[in-house]
């Protein structure tokens, strides 16, 4: 065993790229569940985003398309479960899952010929100077582009929740969905976009561990991930800054297992690997006796009946 | 103008007729998807769908119904208790894996014994292993009332690694040149979940699923903590009001459809499995939540669907094999299936009402 091989420097770099698509897809969900919509095809949106990202930019050469068209897929998909949720009344929860399910059918079928391919790379942004500061270089300017859109995405996010009117109407239509239509705000309209909005997140946070997180594609990669990035909503009580910290908790619990089992502490790989679901548990436990940040209206279907 | 209008009692007509309808816009949809791999849509419907009944080789496969449909159809009564009553376990295939390995390993304990109690005992331990598992999320729920949903998920997740970690080092076979896995309990009577009658498919984890049917059926109409379940799904404050206690009910619904799945993962891997290995387990606790939506929840349901998922299984391995359709397919199929009931559940709740809408 040789913990001091393990560079601290890197290390919070490559937590970092770790933290990336958990927290695309745990904002994304932030927004679908501030809408009053629970999502649970998370999972499955991201696998899916992940092979269409994979596939595009393998086929075109740009990751830059493939990130798009992953985004467009995991929209797509999650249209799907607005349809059912929304339009046809089904349960969320079941819906949800069947949409994971689903995806994770359809990633396998649309990835057959693109096993063990290497996909184009995605530079790193190099600012001259900057980037090239020891230890403060690696880790602030020496990432991919998407990691910093993912930042200023949970910034946007932020700001448009809390300062601006569509943020404010997209949380009374979670709130109170009937108040929100008695006022004359199109229920389903919002959250149509909210779980698009979602969808196209998840798509990316799936495109980012099959690009640059990896890269290639493997059935089944995501390993999870999206089921994390539920709970990291709950973990962050549907709060934006909240969500970035904990999906930055949960890299650094990835990289450093994975950093652990490659130094070959004596503790066998399995239950290393096991760390980061155990992880997610436990806070699981420590915050769910606080419920009351949770969107009144989650889960919940609306019905124009009157 | 087309609009839909909230029903004031479920359909009982459409509650039945949608699974139909599900599965026939699925094999419609499953066909579309076919062709567009460039298979042919009717020969593969066919398939998956006939061969496996009435095709030439239906010999070999229908007791292959029973072996595939069995582990289903007890997965799906325990999550159906569950999900009646707004009890999401979504993770029976982390509980059928412990089940396994609990199974297994009390079995091999006793190696190389012929004791007549080894398989019974195996049976108890199968079962616990799947209980404990779903205790954790059970009681994690109960004491701080953490998603039920998520923990369950977890631990699926952890139990594929303790399975990986059991079939190289605790479990394995000490004769087996170095290679994961556990001894084969095929190969060793004590422990040998075999056929009851030679070339009928018909195991011991057959017949437990049918008993599970019937206790299932006698439990919801019968017995009052069946009575509780569909009173907190249905209405859950007149729930409260009349005194359901809801811990009990959260650990009675958790603990039952666990231990259902590790009996399931116990029957599997000392029969038609055999082994402990590192991918022994191959997705039954998922596809048991279609198969448990797609009974409507309803035991008898189940077991006619548990039959038909059992059935694009089987016909799902003949289409690979003649069509080169892939694997994959199938599990866009099923999915679809879901999809397609969950959707045309709308008839069963709201009438679809055209003109425009009456003064109250």
């Amino acid at each position: 065993m040789d913990l001091s091989a393990i560079n601290p420097v890197l290390l919070i770099a490559s937590l970092m790229v770790a933290a990336t698509p958990l927290l695309l897809a745990a904002i994304g969900e932030l927004v679908v569940e501030k809408a009053g919509v629970l999502n649970l095809g998370v999972e499955g949106m991201m696998i899916v985003g992940a092979i269409a990202g994979f596939a595009t930019a393998v086929e075109s050469g740009s990751p830059f398309l493939g990130f798009i068209a992953a985004a467009i897929a995991g929209a797509a998909l999650s249209i799907l479960f607005a349809i059912l949720t929304q339009f046809a009344q089904a349960n969320q929860v079941a819906s949800g899952l069947s949409l994971t399910l689903f995806g994770l059918g359809l990633s396998a079928l649309m990835g057959q010929s693109y096993v063990g391919i290497k996909p184009p790379q995605m530079g790193d942004i190099h600012i001259p100077v900057l980037s090239d500061l020891p230890v403060v270089g690696p880790i602030l300017f020496g990432h991919d582009i998407i990691l910093y859109f993912g930042i200023a995405l949970t910034a946007a996010v932020w700001w448009v929740l809390k300062y601006s009117r569509i943020g404010l109407v997209l949380r009374a239509v979670g709130e109170n969905h009937d108040a929100a239509h008695a006022l004359g705000y199109k229920v389903l309209k919002i959250r149509l976009m909210a779980i698009m909005f979602g969808g196209a997140c998840a798509g990316l946070g799936g495109a980012y561990i099959s690009l640059i997180r990896v890269p290639q594609w493997t059935e089944g990669m995501t390993a999870g991930i999206g089921w994390i990035a539920l709970a990291l909503v709950v973990f962050a009580s549907w709060k934006p800054w909240r969500a970035l910290l904990g999906a930055y908790l949960f890299g650094g619990v990835t990289v450093v297992q994975l950093n652990l089992q490659a130094a070959g502490v004596a503790i066998p790989v399995e239950y290393l690997a096991m760390s980061p679901y155990l992880i997610t548990i436990l806070v699981l436990v420590i915050l769910s006796a606080d419920k009351s940040s949770a969107p009144a209206s989650l889960g919940r279907n609306f019905h124009a009946s009157r | 103008m087309i609009r839909l209008e909230k029903r004031p009692q479920p359909s009982r007509a459409w509650s039945m007729a949608t699974p139909l309808v599900a599965v026939l816009a699925t094999m419609f949809f499953g066909g579309l998807l076919f062709a567009v791999l460039g298979k042919p849509p009717v020969e593969a419907i066919r398939t998956i769908f006939w061969e496996p009944l009435f095709g030439e080789f239906a010999f070999y496969y229908r007791p292959q119904l029973l072996v595939k449909g069995a582990p289903l159809v007890l997965i799906a009564i325990g999550l159906s208790l569950g999900f009646r009553a707004g009890i999401w376990n979504i993770g029976a295939e982390g509980q059928y894996i412990m089940g396994a390995i609990f199974g297994a390993g009390a079995g091999l304990a006793f190696y190389p014994s012929e004791s007549f109690l080894i398989f019974p005992f195996m049976v108890i331990a199968g079962a616990f292993g799947g209980w404990l598992w779903a205790m954790i999320p059970a009681i994690l729920k109960t004491r701080f009332g953490t998603n039920e949903i998520l923990v369950s998920l977890m631990l699926v997740y952890v139990a594929e690694q303790f399975l990986a970690s059991v079939s190289l080092g605790l479990l394995k076979n000490p004769e087996g040149f170095g290679f994961p896995g556990s001894r084969n309990l095929q190969s060793w009577d004590a422990a040998h979940n075999a056929e009851l009658i030679a070339g009928s498919g018909m195991h011991w984890g057959v017949v437990a699923a049918l008993i599970a049917v019937i206790f299932a059926y006698v439990l919801l109409n019968r017995h009052m903590t069946g009575y509780h379940i569909r009173l907190t799904g249905e209405a859950p404050r007149a729930a409260k009001f009349a005194g359901v206690n809801p811990t009990r009910l959260v650990l009675f619904c958790l603990g039952t459809s666990g231990a259902l799945a590790g009996l399931a993962g116990m029957f599997e891997v000392s029969g038609p499995s055999g082994q402990i290995s590192i991918d022994f387990n191959v997705g039954y606790g998922f596809t048991a939540i279609i198969v448990a939506f797609l009974g409507r929840l309803h035991p008898v349901g189940i077991l006619l669907a548990g039959g038909l998922m059992a059935l694009t299984y089987i016909g799902g391995d003949i289409a690979q094999s003649n069509l080169q359709l892939p694997a994959a397919a199938i599990q866009v199929f099923q999915g679809m299936l879901l999809f397609f009931l969950l959707a045309f559940d709308l008839l069963t709740n709201f009438r679809i009402a055209i003109g425009k809408p009456e003064v109250a």
